[in-house]
């Protein structure tokens, strides 16, 4: 029988070994922001403000080049605007519950807790109490992303530069792209998005980044639109 | 001063991506090109973030083996592929990165 409680503790055991890969991340993260120029207090403000990690990264990069407020701005939005994806398909899971508890369920939203809820809900739709699953995977996640920003951003002064973790960024990204390759047409998105960006590259104000992510949508779906 | 503005509005526009749906927009009609559209967003926008990192780490296209990021990138993208974990993908991606430096130097 399904209670608050049983829900949490099913979440929380499940998330447990993406909650140990969240690790490396969060150490990159509070890394980066510390080489990045910003001081400790907002190398870890930043984690809970924004709490999403590859837009972060993107972020304090930015800052430390002195890009212009509206670009940084743009280009952390554009790297999260797959929250309004995961934000649309969680949406009929959560009809009924009160609206701050689905605005706290908001702020926790990451791209593993969607993934993991959204199984679950699929499986069992009708499951009562199942938003404190949903708490059970994502309160551990942010309690282990800020503990580990914390550990980054101030034991970031003491890693050699030589470490190369620099590449431990666009790691981080690598490992994000995978869950979104699902099939035929999104490969096609993500190779023309790949090659635009090249050919984009120096292109002032970091318009290469918006200009490629819309290249490989367009072709993401006249891809789909072939395949029909 | 100008960083504490910049986290700020991120933050905030973030929430309101996050809330869209949530929160927000439950009973609105999701115009069906922009549902298409949407899909694609993570793969693309990743994508285009990651290829110059690995490609042109120093400004030119740097698609020899002297680009310790590439294959590196092959190591991290397979054991991304395999084991879909952030953690082990970091790790695996560093360490190869660190031998191939090792080699070449």
């Amino acid at each position: 029988m399904a209670t608050p409680t049983r829900e949490f503790t099913a979440g929380t055991r499940i998330a447990f070994p993406v909650v140990l890969g969240i690790i490396p991340f969060g150490l990159v993260v509070g890394v980066t922001a510390t080489e990045s120029g910003l001081p400790p207090g907002l190398g870890v403000a930043i984690s809970a403000i924004v709490f999403a990690g590859a837009s972060q990264l993107a972020t304090v990069q930015l800052l430390d080049a002195a890009a212009a407020v509206p670009v940084i701005v743009l280009t952390a939005l554009v790297i999260n605007l797959r929250f309004v994806m995961y934000s649309a398909a969680l949406e009929p899971h959560v009809r009924g519950i009160r609206r701050l508890v689905r605005l706290s369920m908001a702020y926790l939203l990451t791209d593993q807790a969607f993934a993991i809820s959204l199984v679950s809900w699929s499986q069992r739709p009708d499951r009562p109490h199942h938003q404190w699953f949903y708490f059970g995977v994502a309160l551990p996640l942010f309690a282990m992303w800020m503990i580990t920003t914390v550990i980054g951003v101030y034991a970031g002064a003491l890693v050699p530069e030589s470490w190369g973790l620099g590449f431990a960024v666009a790691l981080v990204f690598m490992a994000l792209v995978f869950p979104a390759v699902t099939d035929r047409a999104s490969a096609a998105a993500a190779v023309a998005a790949g090659v635009a960006a090249l050919l984009a590259d120096p292109l002032p104000l970091n318009l290469g980044l918006p200009i490629a992510a819309l290249a490989g949508i367009a072709t993401g779906m006249i891809a789909e639109g072939r395949a029909e | 001063m100008t960083a504490w503005v910049v986290v700020l509005l991120v933050g905030a526009g973030t929430l309101a991506l996050r809330s869209s749906f949530l929160v927000f927009l439950g009973d609105a009609p999701v115009p069906e090109r922009l549902e298409r559209g949407l899909r694609f967003v993570p793969a693309a926008v990743l994508t285009a973030i990651v290829v110059p990192e690995v490609l042109r780490p120093a400004g030119a296209i740097d698609v020899t083996f002297g680009n310790p990021r590439l294959l590196a990138a092959f190591v991290a993208l397979l054991v991304a592929w395999r084991t879909r974990n952030i953690g082990l993908t970091i790790l695996a991606g560093l360490v190869a990165q660190w031998l191939v430096q090792a080699a070449l130097a």
